[in-house]
């Protein structure tokens, strides 16, 4: 039969609408969870994750990524207006303080014991750091789900260069190989800036300097922890005179200086995560600061990555070797409308075949078996180093007014690195009054 | 004799034909109706200027921080003291000092230069009229963009050409990230983008000067350089003046650019007060604090200009 074209027309219409009808209604009768994290590397690997969750149970996964210069303020400000448009989250561990005394997140003990999921498979750091509120105490408001650190990238080929090499035997007495104390890694720096290589003049490392959010803070204290800084009294909460502002403190103060100084590549007294990223992948430096969650990418990049790149960890002090913890853990808002929903979500990612998958698309697993397995540690050049530096972290605070807290010492700090305000000591002397001062208004003692 | 202009004769017929009728049939006298005219605009106003002062006013005596749950607490004026005895607003306030004066004596130089150039006849001088107003004519977000990129020490052409002419390697120097001349980078572009503004208002002064005071003082012989200081300068300056009140109150809330080129660094050497109110408002989160940095912001502005008027209206009357 043939059909006329008014026919056909209606037919098509008709086809349309039902399409349309059927599609609506089978969205209508879907279930659906929204998860807000930052815009980043690891959120397409958490893209790809979840695609097997709603193949396992039907829900379906949205997904809401903001840039990480207004990560903290967008969802802070979402979860203190008590908005439902996140049903899970990956907060900052620095909002842990916060979230659970506002009561932002939901509670995960019950949850946990009645699912059999045990903080225990996690490592202890990753827990303490996204998942306990008051710190050291077994509160659960996260899961842990990307662990994160600051650590240390170099130019693998460069460093083997036998000229080079031994340039810097005859000059420093011992061989040219990834710096393993603060000292050395000034050295190497001091070595390489102002050398021409591959035509161009390079600059020996690249650090931390963002004064707007939390670049400064998170770069200068892999130098401060490892010279006797720390945030507290262990013996006295709250008590910080002669701790945060020691001379050790302020020695670690001095040696990020030194070292911004001496080898960093002009025009990045402003710079963070995507700058550090440019500047290696631009063959600008031969050393590199930055967080590991972006290693996998650097390993694999065309020009930089694969024999070229080397890791290693945030090197030792006169007093230590700690290295800044980044990272997150996921947690579900208590605003949500689909907390249940929410909730079998947090039961499928703690699985350990999930876990192991999430590392594999590019993810960091903060659970014990995958990253202490020799599988693991074999994946990737990163991977060992990444491992031990999961067990050196530290954290900054986690307070409900953690803001403020960060704020204050970006300020201080950026002031005397890179503007040459006062001396180190001054720094962190107003660095103390200052928390006093935000101490005192979240009604503690600091005294 | 009695002259009527025909002109307003029908404007009030037409008035007492549109608004009396009107206003008799519903009741209403003259004024009632000339309320009724201005009271959405008075609305307007008060909703989106008098009611956020206020409400800043009422907010900055307390401890509010609108990222946190609570009830704002009462403070009485902690937050003006804590303010106005804090070394590092004061440290601001004199960087926000150094950057208004230097913009303006800088527009107004090169602002008067350029207007007393343009105001002569010559050819295309229309065409380099709107030449000299582009800046002026773009957001201060896209320039903040374009000289951010300017200045890059890798790949900016500003580094170029300053190397090139000083013979100084162009990735050696810094423009936004050096503690020295991150200042001067800020006044820099500010004047380049203002100076138009300037020029514009000193051109409309010079145009109302009449020729015959030029052609009267070529008759008594001045010179040109005493007929600027003697003609041109006093007659200019009323507008000159206002340009100056109009730039000062520009510069001195100044953010967006600043924000974008340096974002009050490095360290806080271009942390002007705006900076620091925005750090305050939307980055601590300090809402009390903020506000009562806005309202000292707003009464040194308001005290400021309403000083500066009195000058002008004396030199004018002068």
């Amino acid at each position: 039969m043939r059909m006329n074209r008014t026919n056909l027309s209606l037919l098509c219409c008709a086809g349309t609408l039902a399409l349309t009808l059927g599609a609506s209604s089978a969205q209508a009768d879907g279930k659906s969870l929204t998860m807000c994290w930052a815009a980043w590397d690891p959120a397409n690997a958490l893209v790809e994750l979840d695609k097997d969750f709603t193949k396992a149970t039907g829900i379906e996964m949205k997904h809401e990524f903001v840039p990480w210069t207004s990560y903290a303020d967008h969802f802070i400000n979402l979860l203190n207006s008590r908005s439902a448009e996140c049903d899970l989250i990956i907060g900052d561990s620095q909002w842990i303080g916060g979230a659970a005394e506002n009561k932002w997140y939901v509670k995960l003990n019950d949850f946990f014991d009645k699912n059999k999921i045990s903080m225990d498979t996690f490592l202890p750091a990753t827990v303490v750091g996204y998942a306990e509120w008051p710190k050291n105490t077994p509160n659960y408001w996260g899961l842990p789900a990307m662990a994160d650190a600051v650590g240390w990238t170099y130019r693998k080929d460069w460093f083997a260069k036998p000229e080079l090499r031994a340039e810097f035997k005859a000059k420093y007495n011992r061989e040219l190989e990834p710096p393993k104390t603060w000292d050395e890694l000034i050295e190497v720096s001091k070595f390489f800036t102002g050398k021409e290589i591959d035509g161009k003049k390079v600059y020996g490392s690249y650090i931390f300097t963002e004064r707007g959010s939390e670049g400064i803070t998170m770069g200068v204290t892999n130098a401060m922890y490892n010279y006797g800084f720390d945030y507290m009294d262990p013996n006295k909460p709250y008590h910080m005179t002669g701790v945060v502002n020691s001379p050790g403190a302020a020695k670690g103060m001095d040696v990020y200086k030194e070292l911004f100084e001496c080898c960093q590549p002009p025009g990045l007294t402003n710079a963070y995560m995507q700058e550090g990223l440019d500047a290696f992948k631009s063959g600008q430096v031969a050393m590199q600061m930055n967080w590991y969650a972006f290693f996998p990418g650097l390993a694999k990049d065309p020009n930089v990555g694969g024999d070229k790149i080397g890791f290693f960890k945030n090197p030792a002090g006169p007093t230590g070797q700690f290295t800044q913890l980044g990272g997150q853990g996921l947690s579900v808002v208590a605003a949500s409308k689909n907390v249940d929903d929410a909730l079998a979500y947090v039961k499928w990612f703690a699985q350990p075949e999930i876990q192991q998958k999430w590392t594999d698309l590019g993810g960091a697993s903060a659970s014990k078996a995958v990253l202490e397995s020799d599988a693991y540690k074999n994946s990737a050049p990163y991977a060992p180093s990444f491992v031990e530096s999961m067990g050196i972290v530290k954290d900054f605070w986690a307070e409900p007014l953690y803001v403020p807290l960060l704020l204050d010492m970006q300020n201080r700090v950026h002031d005397y690195i890179v503007a040459n305000k006062g001396t180190s000591q001054q720094a962190l002397d107003s660095l103390v009054k200052d928390w006093v001062k935000v101490f005192k208004q979240e009604g503690k003692d600091p005294s | 004799m009695t002259v009527t202009n025909p002109a307003t004769g029908l404007a009030e017929r037409a008035a007492r034909r549109t608004t009396a009728p009107l206003a008799r049939r519903a009741g209403l006298s003259d004024r009632a109706v000339a309320w009724l005219f201005i009271l959405p605009t008075m609305l307007l106003l008060l909703a989106i200027n008098i009611f956020p002062l206020i409400w800043a006013i009422r907010l900055s005596f307390t401890g509010l921080m609108a990222n946190l749950p609570g009830a704002a607490r009462f403070v009485g004026l902690d937050n003006y003291v804590d303010i106005l005895t804090d070394e590092d607003v004061w440290a601001n306030f004199q960087i926000t000092a150094h950057f208004v004066f230097w913009t303006i004596a800088l527009q107004v130089l090169i602002g008067l230069g350029l207007a007393l150039l343009i105001n002569q006849k010559f050819r295309g001088h229309s065409f380099w009229t709107t030449v000299i107003l582009l800046p002026m004519m773009l957001s201060p977000a896209v320039v903040g963009n374009f000289w951010t990129l300017l200045f890059q020490p890798q790949i900016g052409p500003f580094n170029y050409v300053v190397g090139f002419l000083t013979g100084v390697a162009p990735s050696s120097f810094s423009m936004i990230g050096s503690v020295t001349l991150a200042p001067w980078t800020i006044v820099l572009v500010n004047t380049w983008m203002w100076t138009p503004y300037v020029m514009l208002i000193c051109l409309a002064g010079l145009r109302s000067i009449p020729d015959y005071i030029y052609e009267a003082a070529e008759v008594d012989r001045a010179s040109p350089l005493r007929q600027f200081w003697s003609i041109t300068l006093p007659m200019v300056m009323p507008f000159l003046m206002l340009a100056v009140l109009f730039q000062a109150i520009q510069s001195f809330v100044m953010f967006d650019m600043v924000n974008l080129l340096t974002s009050g660094g490095p360290g806080s050497v271009t942390e002007t007060v705006s900076i620091t109110l925005k750090r305050a408002a939307f980055e601590k989160w300090e809402t009390g604090y903020a506000s009562a940095l806005a309202v000292i912001l707003f009464v040194t502005i308001f005290g400021a200009a309403n000083v500066y008027v009195r000058a002008l209206n004396w030199v004018k009357q002068q």
